[in-house]
């Protein structure tokens, strides 16, 4: 276990490298000049562009750039935006909100997508089940920045029970609406396949087995079937967490949440090359981290997976 | 039973399609007074910005967020009456040219203070510009100080500055100075209303970075705080002494991301004062909002642009392109693409700016077809019968170039097709690199109201806005004549004859005036006046008690 764990944390040392060289590259071959953009419908005097890009080591070579860059990045200086403003500042502003946008969206995708699932699951060919086929089918079909705007448009806008924008984001309540949005796909899917494995599964031989010692039906379906149904559940939600950063960009730009999607599509927008790698790396780093600890926890849900 | 449960799902069905609709809520908003009640001298007003792309330093405020929160900070020498644009005076007792207008004398109002209670003298202007005008301080913008004498030396075209001070500004006594100019500029005091002219205090100087964070001016309101990408506060300076006191308590000035995102608030009240209506909500803004929705004119144009360097406009003879602006039909495409969100172009200078004439291009503005046509016959047909219009597609460009093409191949069978770049940088790039194939999307917001703002900086061979290669040495001459004359009234007259002179040439094909299409929460009291630059007077904006 411990020299698994150490391969994998190795292994990622490469996967950092390339990563961030790609991003690196991509951001520089991004059409239009940031610093030029600055200066807007008046053209700026050239001396004035050459001196700025000096400034910030602009009018070196790519991969110059690149190792000057990850050379600071190992000093943990991410560098400076093109506003003077410490890229690391920018993230530990941004970073905490859509943490705790992600993790209350998780947690509603955890309960009510497992829930519904498991419900489903256990009547499987009844009503309820066709019925969670269909609401999670409908959900999958809806593209979420649709779903965004609606839920913001009936539930603030018109009815006013909800703030429509995020005012403070260390308030869960006004946190709710974003986080169920962004929630809302992978609560589907969380729910369908939940569903899929707990029908299943009920027909194992250990489910027969427990049923036939007069084990009690909620320690049956709590602990026997729920915990062997809910591997490749976890794997899922394990990867989700990347996408939802990823989501984040239109779930935050709908409610007007100052997180790290925001920040990495600004950054995007005006080409600012710092920004982008910064917040990539660090959430290369996160999904990076996440893929170990759900591998590390197939062992304790499943013994039998045993990492050599 | 049955019919209970049928009757529900009707009425839930009804609460649906009258969300989707947007008829619910809105309507009584549009029976508020507000012109009613007090006004609250302590009142927060609160009011949408997005992140400021730069320091709070006035030299490095050229997009618009950053200097709407400068604007509050700190009093210039001058401003400008709104709607006229006729001069007056802030920090400046007065500003008086020589006989020649080549050098200026500034005398202050005595006695005023930073924030910080030092005090604004001559040397505090003095300092500043110099500061700015420095190349290694990299400030965007640090041209406007090229007209003053010995700006070569510390901003020079290659290479580091060769010494710290302009030559040409002369500290006389604590409450004056002088400012040399290379050439004569009847009109240079009106440019000393723009934000790079503010002064600093002594402070700035030994921390520049610090103070963009934290800026100290003389203006009406002090700042307070900054919680970059949420929040920017400023409050009521009570020491202040100039004309333009604050009639609130402070601003809140409020992160969004999206239009969008804005509107919602305002609809809540949540803010007070939005930027721009977004387009989704165009049709119904004056529904939502009733007579707390806002269109306002301000003085800013855009137009499209022949690259002049390009194989096909090189030569071309203006009759074309006189023939191609008469093929848009302004009137049809302002009220129905743009839905009244701009107002067909006359001139190439905006209202509300001094020497803008009503109709200054006469029949070349006008739609109509059958001339048209014949123009562009006569100038010998638009090279290759196609054009292309470039324009950025990360802004809401695509309908009316669409529809502006459109409106010239139903005219005059010229093709047209929309050139869309990814971002406003590409577009920019293109620009620059002289690598636009045909035409290109041009826009321009006073910087100062006269004349010469919307024809000498955009269309003088050498101007920074000149990115299509225009040049015209009898337009050079007569502007240079014309910055020369004996007053302002003079020279907005010769550049009246300039703009003639250019409506005979066409560098460009002026398109329509903008306009301000936003709303004010039900907090505030009467309505929110605006500025010639589409952005709200914001000391002069009162809420209800």
């Amino acid at each position: 276990m411990g020299r698994y764990a150490a391969r994998r944390l190795l292994q990622m040392i490469p996967i950092f490298i390339g990563t961030t060289l790609l991003i690196f590259l991509m951001v520089h071959i991004l059409p239009g000049d940031p610093v030029r953009a600055m200066y807007g419908d008046k053209a700026p005097d050239p001396a004035q562009i050459a001196a700025i890009k000096h400034a910030y080591g602009f009018d070196k070579p790519v991969l110059e750039q690149y190792v000057n860059y990850m050379w600071k990045l190992l000093q943990g200086d991410f560098g400076n935006n093109l506003a003077g403003r410490p890229v690391l500042d920018l993230m530990t502003d941004a970073f905490p909100v859509t943490l705790r946008l992600t993790l209350l969206a998780i947690i509603l995708e955890i309960i009510i997508g497992v829930s519904l699932g498991a419900w489903a699951g256990l009547k499987a060919g009844k009503a309820v089940d066709t019925g969670v086929l269909i609401f999670t089918l409908v959900v999958i079909s809806i593209p979420v920045f649709v779903l965004g705007f609606i839920a913001r448009f009936v539930f603030a806008d018109e009815l006013g029970w909800l703030p429509p924008n995020v005012q403070d984001s260390t308030n869960l309540g006004q946190l709710f609406l974003p986080a169920l949005v962004l929630a809302t796909l992978s609560m589907a899917y969380v729910a369908r396949l939940t569903r899929t494995t707990f029908a299943e599964n009920l027909r194992a031989d250990y489910m027969r087995t427990a049923l036939a010692k007069g084990l009690p039906r909620r320690r049956i379906v709590g602990v026997h079937l729920l915990r062997n149904s809910l591997i490749p559940v976890v794997t899922f939600i394990g990867t989700d967490i990347g996408g939802f950063i990823g989501g984040a960009v239109i779930t935050e730009g709908i409610f007007n949440i100052q997180g790290v999607g925001n920040l990495l599509y600004r950054a995007v927008q005006t080409s600012e090359g710092s920004t982008v790698t910064g917040v990539v790396t660090v959430i290369v780093l996160v999904i990076l981290v996440i893929n170990l600890l759900i591998d590390l926890l197939y062992a304790v849900l499943d013994p039998r997976i045993r990492y050599a | 039973m049955r019919g209970a449960k049928s009757a529900k799902w009707v009425a839930i069905a009804a609460v649906v399609t009258m969300a989707a609709t947007a008829c619910g809520g809105g309507g009584d908003s549009a029976s508020d007074d507000m012109d009613k009640g007090k006004a609250d001298p302590n009142g927060i007003v609160t009011a949408q910005l997005s992140e400021p792309q730069n320091p709070l330093q006035p030299a490095n405020a050229k997009e618009s967020q950053g200097s709407r929160v400068l604007r509050t900070i700190f009093a210039g020498l001058v401003d400008y009456e709104p709607g006229t644009g006729k001069l007056e005076y802030v920090n400046a007792e007065s500003v008086t040219p020589n006989d020649d207008s080549s050098e200026w004398t500034v005398k202050l109002k005595p006695g005023w203070k930073f924030h910080d209670g030092t005090p604004v003298t001559a040397k505090s202007y003095v300092d500043s510009w110099n500061w700015s005008a420095n190349i290694a301080n990299n400030q965007t913008n640090s041209s406007w100080f090229a007209d003053i004498v010995g700006f070569d030396d510390v901003h020079p075209e290659k290479g580091k500055a060769k010494k710290d001070a302009m030559s040409g500004l002369k500290v006389v006594d604590d409450n004056t100075f002088t400012i040399k100019l290379t050439s004569p500029v009847s009109y240079f005091a009106y440019k000393l209303g723009y934000d790079v002219w503010a002064p600093l205090p002594e402070k700035f100087f030994s921390d520049p970075k610090g103070y963009g964070e934290k800026p100290v001016g003389n203006g009406p309101y002090k700042f307070e705080s900054w919680e970059h990408n949420k929040l920017i506060k400023v409050r009521k300076f009570a020491g202040y002494k100039g004309p333009n006191k604050a009639q609130n308590g402070g601003i809140d000035f409020k992160n969004y991301t999206t239009a969008d995102a804005a509107y919602s608030d305002l609809r809540s009240n949540n803010v007070d004062w939005i930027e721009q209506v977004p387009t989704t909500a165009l049709k119904t803004y004056k529904q939502d909002l009733g007579n707390r929705a806002i269109d306002q004119a301000y003085s800013a144009v855009q137009s499209i642009v022949p690259a002049f360097y390009s194989k096909s406009w090189k030569d071309v003879d203006p009759k074309v392109i006189q023939g191609l602006s008469q093929a848009i039909d302004r009137d049809t495409i302002t009220k129905t693409v743009l839905q009244g969100t701009r107002q067909p172009a006359d001139s190439y200078v905006a209202p509300g700016v001094l020497g803008y004439k009503k109709g200054a291009l006469g029949d070349i503005t006008k739609y109509d077809p059958a001339a048209a046509k014949k123009l562009i016959k006569e100038g010998g047909g638009v090279p290759g019968n196609k054009i292309q219009i470039q324009y950025n597609a990360d802004q809401d460009h695509k309908p009316w170039v669409d529809a502006v093409c459109n409106s010239i191949r139903q005219a005059t069978g010229v093709e047209c097709t929309g050139d869309p770049k990814p971002t406003f940088q590409a577009d920019l790039d293109a620009r620059d690199a002289h690598k636009v194939k045909s035409m290109y999307r041009g826009g321009w917001v006073l910087d100062y109201p006269v004349n010469s703002n919307f024809m000498r900086d955009l269309y003088g061979s050498k101007a920074a806005g000149n990115t299509s290669g225009y040049a015209n040495k009898e337009f050079d001459a007569l502007s240079t004549e014309a910055d020369k004359a004996s007053s302002v009234d003079e020279t907005v007259k010769k550049y009246q004859e300039a703009e003639q002179l250019l409506a005979k040439d066409m560098p460009a094909i002026p398109l329509w005036f903008y306009k301000v299409n936003s709303g004010q929460s039900t907090k505030i009291l009467g309505k929110i006046p605006y500025g010639q630059d589409g952005d709200p007077i914001f000391d002069q904006v009162k809420v209800k008690k």
